[in-house]
C-alpha cells in the first residue's frame, strides 16, 4: 500500500493544480462543455505537462510510469473535469496496448500517444449487456490475410475525437480478440452523444469494416484478460477520480455554509448543517481509503483477491459519491440546483461515476458472492 | 472471516504480529478467551490476571514509552497488538491508569507521582476509576459541580460523579472538581486522585438496560484529599481535561473487536437456517454482511492513514470514535438479529446447555443493549461531530 504521494506524483501533481488554475477554470470548462467538448489546446497543454506520455513505456518514447502515477494524477486533475480523453487514451487505451507491445498495432500508435499526437478510445461495451459485456457481440471474421468486422460498440469515449478505436469483438475461435479500428474507415459509423456529465461518448457502428491482418492488437487467447485487466485499473480510476472530486465538492460546501447569510447568521452556524457536512467528511475519507486500496491491489496480485477487493472498493466509493453529491447540492439550497454553480457539475459526474462500470448495489452483491465462495 | 482471503495491509510488521499472535497462544488462558469470545461478563480478578499476565512478559503498557515500564511500541504496533488481543479474545485492558491518567501524569505530573503512580498501573496492581461526569455536567463537562474547598494540606470534597465505569472495585479515582467557582467555568477545575478507602467516599451500582452492574454512582460526603494528590497546579484541570481527549488515538476505532465479532457472525450465519433456506443463502443478509465488512475494510485502512499520520492527533480520533462505535454497534445488531428468536432469552451467565447456539445467542441481545453506550460515552458521537466541524472550518 502506497501511503503517501512519492516526490515525483507530488511535482506532476503541482504542476496539473497550476493548469487547472490557468487554463482549465470552471468557466472554461463549462463553455467548452456546451461547445465543442473538446479542447485541442488544453490537450496538447496536457501533452506538454506529460500526462499523454505518463505510462507509455519508455521503448515507445513515454515515462514508463506505474499506472499508481497515473491515478494520482487524475486524482488531482479530476476537479477540472477534463472532457479530454485522459482516461480513455491516457490511460486505458494506454494500458490496453502497452499490454500488448510487441504487436505492429501497439509499436504503430504507442508513440504518437506519448507525443499527444494520436487519441484512442477503448470501444468495449454493447447495448445489450452494457457494463456487463464479456462477450462481445461484434463478430470479427477471418477475411484474406485480413479481417472482417460487423456489429455495434456504446458509449465509447470521446469517439468522435479519437484517431483510432479499440475495438473487441468474438473472433472465429470464439474467443475475445482486439483491432486498432481508424474511426474514417469504410462502414464504420459514429452517432456521437454527450454523457450526463458533459462527456461525449458515440455509439459506433461496424459495418462489414475490412481490416488488416496488422490491425489486430492481441495475441490469440489474450483478450479477454486483456479486458480484464483494462477493467480493473478502470476501476480504480474512478475510485481515484471520485476522491479528488469529493475532496472538492466537501471543500466547496464548507465555504458555501460559512458564506451563506439566512437567519442573521452564515448557515454554518447551524448544527444540523454542521453534522451533515461532517458525515460528509467521513464519507470523503472512507472513499479515500478504498481509493488507496483499489490502486494498491488493481495491477497485481491474486485474480479472485483482486476482484474481491474492487468490488469492496467500488461500492463503497459509489456510496460516497451518492451522499455527498445529494447532501452537496441539499446544503447549497437553490444555489446548488443551477448551472452556474460547479457543485452541480461535480453532482453529475460523481453520479456517473456510481453508475459506470456497475452501480454500488452491484458491486455489494459481487462481494457477498464472493464470501459465499470462499 | 477467513484469514486467507483478508489483506496485510502492514506486510512490514508481519513478524511482530506473529510474535504477538505467538504470545497470545501461549499466554491467554483459555478460560479468558472463552468468556470473551463468547460475551460473558469478566470480573475484577479476570481483568486483573490478564494485565499481570502482560505485565510479566512487558507488555503491561503498550502505549507507554520504555522508560516508564512501557514498551516504545510505534501507533501501527499499539494498534496491530489491540486488534490481535481483540480477535484472539483477550480481556480489553482498562483504559482508566493505564490510558488516561498514564498520559497525564507524564506531561502534568511530578517526579514524585510517576514514581509513586505509574508502577501499580502497569502492574494491575491499582485499580483506578474515572470522576470525569456528573449528573448535571455530561456533555457539557465544564459544568462540573463537585466542590473542593482548601483546608490546610487538604481539599475537602463534596459532590457526585457518575457513569464511574467498574468504579465498584476501583482502589483510586482521577477526578476533576471545581476549584473556583467564581471564575469562568473552564478556569476553575482542577485535577485530584482520591483514595476511594477515604471516609466520606460511597459507591452505589448504576444496573443498566442489559442488567448489568458496569457502572456506577460515586458519592463524595466532605472527602479529605492531600494536596498532593493534584496533578498540576490549581485550576489547571481544563487544560489536562482537553489534553487527554484526542491524545488516545490508537484502538479508539475498535476494528479488533469489529473484527472478531464479524467472525462470530459469519460462524453464526454459517449454522443457522431461516425456514425454506439458509440464512447463508439470504442474499439481503448476505449484503449486510458484506456492507459491514467492506466498511471495516475501509475503516482499517482510514485508521492506518491517521496511524502514520506525522504530528499530533487531531480531530481524526473523533471521526475514528463515530465511525468505529457504529460499525460495532452495527455488527451487534446484526448478530442479535441473525440468532433470531433464540437472541431473545436474556440469561445474566447463560448456563453450559450443551447447546452452543443456545449459549450463545442468550448473551447477543444484551450486547446488543449494552453496546448502545459506546456511541454515547468518551464524548457522545454528537459531541465528536462538533469538535470534526469545528476542524472542517466550520
Amino acid at each position: 500500500m502506497q501511503w503517501h504521494a512519492t516526490e515525483q506524483q507530488s511535482q506532476l501533481a503541482d504542476a496539473l493544480e497550476r493548469f487547472m488554475q490557468r487554463d482549465y477554470s470552471f468557466e472554461q470548462r463549462r463553455a467548452l462543455a456546451a461547445g465543442a467538448g473538446f479542447s485541442p489546446q488544453s490537450w496538447a497543454l496536457l501533452a506538454e505537462l506529460g500526462i499523454t506520455a505518463l505510462l507509455v513505456p519508455e521503448t515507445f518514447g513515454g515515462l514508463g510510469a506505474s499506472v499508481q502515477d497515473g491515478l494520482h494524477a487524475l486524482q488531482t486533475l479530476a476537479p477540472a473535469l477534463p472532457l479530454e480523453p485522459v482516461v480513455a487514451s491516457s490511460l486505458l487505451a494506454t494500458h490496453l496496448l502497452s499490454g500488448c507491445s510487441e504487436t505492429a498495432a501497439a509499436r504503430a500508435w504507442l508513440p504518437r500517444m506519448a507525443e499527444g499526437r494520436a487519441i484512442a478510445t477503448p470501444a468495449h461495451f454493447e447495448a445489450e449487456q452494457g457494463f456487463a459485456t464479456e462477450q462481445p457481440q461484434t463478430q470479427a471474421r477471418h477475411d484474406g490475410d485480413g479481417w472482417l468486422l460487423h456489429g455495434a460498440k456504446s458509449l465509447v469515449l470521446q469517439a468522435q475525437f479519437a484517431d483510432v478505436l479499440l475495438v473487441s469483438a468474438t473472433a472465429d475461435d470464439g474467443q475475445m480478440a482486439w483491432f486498432a479500428v481508424e474511426p474514417g474507415r469504410s462502414g464504420v459509423h459514429l452517432r456521437a452523444y454527450p454523457l450526463l456529465d458533459g462527456q461525449r461518448a458515440a455509439n459506433v457502428t461496424f459495418d462489414g469494416v475490412r481490416l488488416l491482418a496488422a490491425a489486430r492488437i492481441d495475441r490469440p487467447g489474450q483478450g479477454a484478460a486483456l479486458y480484464g485487466a483494462m477493467r480493473d485499473v478502470w476501476l480504480a480510476a474512478l475510485c481515484a477520480e471520485a476522491v479528488g472530486i469529493l475532496q472538492a465538492t466537501l471543500d466547496a460546501t464548507v465555504t458555501y455554509l460559512n458564506t451563506r447569510q439566512q437567519f442573521g447568521q452564515p448557515i454554518g452556524r447551524f448544527q444540523v448543517l454542521q453534522h451533515r457536512a461532517v458525515r460528509m467528511w467521513m464519507e470523503l475519507e472512507q472513499a479515500r481509503s478504498m481509493a488507496l486500496l483499489a490502486a494498491d491491489v488493481c495491477t497485481q496480485g491474486d485474480a479472485v483477491q483482486r476482484t474481491r477487493l474492487l468490488a469492496a472498493a467500488k461500492a463503497r466509493v459509489g456510496q460516497a459519491c451518492s451522499y455527498v453529491s445529494q447532501q452537496a447540492v441539499q446544503l447549497h439550497g437553490g444555489m446548488g440546483m443551477t448551472d452556474e454553480m460547479q457543485v452541480s457539475h461535480w453532482f453529475k459526474r460523481l453520479t456517473v461515476i456510481e453508475l459506470w462500470l456497475h452501480d454500488s448495489d452491484s458491486h455489494l452483491q459481487r462481494y457477498a458472492n464472493s464470501l459465499r465462495a470462499a | 472471516m477467513n484469514m486467507d482471503f483478508e489483506p496485510d495491509f502492514t506486510p512490514e510488521y508481519a513478524p511482530f504480529r506473529a510474535e504477538v499472535r505467538a504470545f497470545l497462544h501461549d499466554k491467554l488462558p483459555a478460560s479468558l478467551r472463552h468468556k470473551v469470545l463468547h460475551g460473558l461478563r469478566l470480573n475484577k480478578d479476570d481483568f486483573v490476571l490478564w494485565q499481570r499476565i502482560l505485565h510479566a512478559h512487558g507488555w503491561g503498557a503498550p502505549n507507554w514509552p520504555l522508560q516508564y515500564g512501557g514498551t516504545s511500541w510505534n501507533a501501527v504496533q499499539q494498534a496491530i497488538f489491540d486488534e490481535e488481543c481483540a480477535r484472539a479474545g483477550a480481556p480489553r485492558q482498562l483504559p482508566f491508569g493505564l490510558k488516561m491518567l498514564a498520559p497525564v501524569l507524564m506531561r502534568f505530573g511530578t517526579e514524585t507521582q510517576r514514581k509513586t503512580l505509574l508502577p501499580g498501573i502497569v502492574s494491575g496492581d491499582v485499580w483506578w476509576c474515572q470522576g470525569y461526569s456528573e449528573p448535571g455536567a455530561g456533555s457539557d463537562l465544564a459544568s462540573l459541580k463537585t466542590r473542593a474547598v482548601r483546608d490546610g494540606d487538604d481539599y475537602i470534597v463534596t459532590g457526585q460523579k457518575t457513569w464511574t465505569t467498574l468504579g465498584q472495585y476501583a482502589d483510586w479515582m482521577f477526578c476533576l472538581v471545581r476549584t473556583d467557582t467564581a471564575a469562568k467555568p473552564q478556569q476553575g477545575i482542577s485535577f485530584l486522585l482520591i483514595d476511594m478507602r477515604s471516609p466520606g467516599v460511597s459507591v452505589r451500582p448504576i444496573i443498566t438496560l442489559d442488567g448489568e452492574h458496569e457502572v456506577n454512582e460515586v458519592w463524595l460526603d466532605a472527602v479529605r484529599v492531600p494536596v498532593a494528590n493534584r496533578i498540576g497546579d490549581e485550576n489547571q484541570g481544563w487544560t489536562i481535561a482537553k489534553y487527554l481527549l484526542g491524545h488516545e488515538r490508537s484502538n479508539i476505532a475498535g476494528v479488533g473487536i469489529a473484527k472478531r465479532e464479524l467472525s462470530r457472525l459469519k460462524d453464526l450465519v454459517a449454522r443457522e437456517s431461516k425456514p425454506g433456506r439458509t440464512l447463508q443463502d439470504d442474499p439481503l443478509f448476505a449484503s449486510r454482511i458484506a456492507q459491514l465488512e467492506i466498511d471495516l475494510l475501509a475503516l482499517e485502512i482510514t485508521q492506518l492513514r491517521m496511524l502514520q499520520r506525522e504530528g499530533p492527533p487531531g480531530p481524526e480520533s473523533s471521526m475514528l470514535k463515530v465511525l468505529g462505535s457504529e460499525l460495532q454497534q452495527r455488527v451487534a445488531e446484526l448478530l442479535m438479529h441473525a440468532a433470531g428468536h433464540r437472541a431473545l432469552s436474556f440469561e445474566f451467565q447463560t448456563p453450559d446447555s450443551g447447546n452452543k447456539d443456545e449459549d450463545e445467542s442468550g448473551r447477543l441481545a444484551a450486547q446488543y443493549a449494552n453496546w448502545r453506550k459506546l456511541s454515547i460515552f468518551g464524548g457522545s458521537n454528537e459531541i465528536q461531530n462538533g469538535i470534526l466541524a469545528r476542524a472542517l472550518g466550520l
